[in-house]
């Protein structure tokens, strides 16, 4: 019996390799000029479910561009969205579907780190160029030379922020201070520690705090004794904006660094006068002074009825980049797409000048933000 | 920084003794647990926060709307979940415990439909008053917490032991048949005790929005845990012992903290209360129990 199977197998995979490398030598060459370039993208998102807020910005972003792409005529793009629910396993059999039944040329997605790093490999083997607009962790585009991503990790948002903070203040002596008990909020710290190291700066003590806390004092306190230039602090925006206020209360007034988590409007919101003067770093910055970022925002308000968010904006430059790469690919071929997209240099979009590296990750500048009179302001 | 820290121990203490004050209340007359004070105390704090920040009324106004918030929540408290089970004969007397607790969720439940999740700023331009003692900052709000919860415990050990009230009132906590038949109304004793412990929920609620310059709907219940904790150490019933613990649990926190890991906060405070617990089972201040009644 066990033999048989194992024929059966072999058969199977004999097969496919054969239809497979039929399509290989069958796909259509590249086209004659004026003609356009027709493809097939799968999307794999959060439809449904906990982190649905997301998907729908995502999606959002991506038929926006699709439909600006479509209009120019020089590339069509049909987007096949399929719903991953936030799952790991539902993402994964949804990639399958639109690898092997839909047989798209390109993915874009998933949402979460955690479905990229089963979806990813999957996609990898299967030599479909798959682009990650929302993944953030480390070690995604490691997955294999067909992964992307276009989504700013915290390791390139706040070395710039930090970077410009010390420059701008000539801050010498720092204190660190993080939430202990968030992947979060500590893989943040690791980069904070990590840049200070690297820019020589004497950390004058490490503070640690726990989500949920209403009393920071004794932290702060600490802090205040030492006096140190500036605070880089990696909390989420409910805890942050709390430390912020009692910070300032106690008469810290050196400038705060924050982490991503800390980039919301809703710290301006609750902590008010306290949050002046809190610089962060984002990929994304709606008030930006660009006329691509104007034009994009009023069309996104337009079709949905509200602001886009840094998702919907990840999103849109992904898909502007992806059709672009088909542009110079000539064709919906998934090797050429691949070389395309590993090409792209300098593309002005919506987030800035974006390009990929040599591991298919993110090079671009981000946007450093500092509150000032109320609102995020571009920190210079 | 010694001093400073020490400075807000001892803030961070009063609160706790405030909060477990409200607690030793009760549980001393009634020998249950309010498990909904640490709520009751929640929605004062936002009562006193909506006043405030947002009516922009007069500190002291804010504190009578608090109490005069927290207190009617003490009487519907009484009225409807713990006087109906005093009437029952064989309610067991982990039945109002049960009770309390579910008031205690729908309260909290409530917070968070009519305040939302998150933190909010409890603004006033009492909590920026400060003055320099030597090197060491000390803000009014500080001095006053210390000072509210020392001026609550003296009042309320004295109402205690020298008043009429305080007299009718231990006679029902010794024996409630007894005091009936020497004429107590022990009914209206009951409803006045868990409305004052109420009524000093909500002080220690707008205490807590101005020391820390937020709250949320989650206070109640870190607090409520805390002031528990410290009625079961201090030595249940004991209006010192409320103090006392308070105080040791607050500065055990701050010095964890500030020169300990600060991960361990909790942990190490708790190990505290467990280790004198071993020592003294009664708590601090508690007396041995002798004849099943606390």
């Amino acid at each position: 019996m066990k033999r048989k199977h194992q024929a059966i197998a072999a058969l199977t995979c004999a097969l496919f390799a054969l239809v497979f490398l039929g399509a290989r030598k069958a796909g259509p060459a590249s086209k004659p000029k004026g003609e356009p370039v027709r493809a097939k993208i799968g999307v794999i998102s959060i439809i449904t479910g906990a982190g649905a807020g997301y998907g729908e910005a995502i999606t959002n972003g991506f038929r926006l561009a699709r439909d600006e792409v479509n209009a120019k005529g020089e590339v069509l793009i049909d987007l096949k969205v399929e719903d991953s629910t936030g799952k790991a396993e539902q993402a994964l059999s949804a990639a399958q579907k639109l690898i092997n039944s839909e047989r798209v040329a390109a993915i874009l997605g998933p949402t979460l780190s955690t479905e990229m790093k089963v979806v990813g490999p999957e996609a990898n083997a299967s030599g479909v160029p798959i682009m990650g607009t929302s993944t953030t962790a480390k070690g995604i585009t490691q997955i294999g030379k067909y992964v992307f991503r276009n989504s700013l990790p915290e390791s390139l948002a706040i070395p710039a922020s930090i970077g410009m903070a010390v420059k701008k203040y000539n801050l010498k002596k720092v204190a660190l201070l993080y939430g202990n008990d968030d992947v979060f909020t500590k893989s943040g710290f690791d980069t904070m520690k990590e840049v200070s190291e690297r820019l020589r700066l004497s950390i004058l003590t490490v503070q640690e705090f726990q989500k949920g806390q209403s009393d920071y004092r004794a932290q702060l306190t600490r802090i205040a004794s030492l006096s140190p230039d500036g605070v880089f602090c990696s909390a989420l925006y409910e805890e942050g904006a709390v430390i912020l206020s009692q910070a300032r209360k106690m008469g810290i007034t050196v400038p705060f660094v924050g982490g991503n988590g800390f980039n919301s409007p809703k710290v301006i919101e609750i902590a008010r006068d306290a949050s002046e003067g809190l610089i962060v770093a984002t990929p994304w910055f709606a008030e930006r002074d660009d006329p691509k970022v104007k034009s994009f925002v009023a069309k996104y308000e337009k079709a949905y009825g509200k602001k886009p968010d840094q998702f919907a904006a990840q999103a849109y430059d992904a898909l502007h980049i992806m059709a672009n790469a088909l542009k110079a690919a000539g064709s919906a071929d998934r090797e050429k797409l691949r070389d395309a997209l590993a090409a792209t240099k300098n593309h002005m979009g919506v987030l800035g000048k974006f390009s990929f590296d040599a591991d298919r990750d993110v090079v671009m500048d981000p946007n450093v933000l500092i509150i000032q009179g109320g609102r995020f302001r571009p920190f210079r | 920084m010694f001093l400073e820290q020490a400075i807000n121990g001892i803030t961070l203490g009063g609160i706790y003794a405030i909060v477990a004050l409200g607690y030793t209340l009760v549980f001393g007359v009634l020998g249950i647990i309010n498990m909904a004070h640490g709520e009751i105390f929640m929605f004062g704090a936002f009562v006193g926060m909506l006043l405030v920040s947002k009516a922009g009324v007069p500190l002291p106004v804010a504190f009578l709307g608090a109490i005069a918030a927290a207190a009617s929540m003490g009487l519907l408290l009484d009225r409807f979940a713990l006087r109906p089970l005093r009437k029952r004969p064989g309610a067991s007397h982990l039945a109002s415990l049960i009770s309390t607790i579910g008031v205690s969720i729908l309260l909290e439940n409530a917070a968070h439909r009519i305040f939302g999740a998150g933190n909010h700023l409890f603004e006033t331009p009492f909590s920026d008053i400060r003055f320099q003692a030597g090197s060491v900052t000390v803000y009014l709000v500080q001095a006053a917490i210390l000072g509210i919860s020392l001026l609550m415990m003296a009042g309320l050990s004295l109402w205690l032991s020298r008043t009429r009230a305080g007299k009718a009132l231990r006679a029902t906590a010794e024996n409630l048949e007894t005091a009936g038949l020497l004429g107590v109304d022990t009914n209206r004793m009951i409803t006045a005790t868990v409305v004052i412990a109420s009524a000093m929920g909500g002080v220690a609620g707008v205490l807590v929005g101005m020391a820390f310059n937020f709250i949320n709907n989650r206070i109640g219940l870190s607090m409520g845990l805390k002031g528990l904790a410290i009625i079961i150490f201090g030595g249940m019933g004991s209006v010192y012992g409320a103090m006392a613990g308070g105080l040791i649990l607050g500065l055990s926190e701050t010095f964890v903290v500030a020169y300990g890991p600060a991960g361990y906060r909790d942990a190490i405070a708790f190990v505290t209360i467990i280790v004198v617990l071993l020592v003294r089972p009664q708590g601090l201040f508690g007396q041995a129990v002798s004849d099943g009644k606390p």
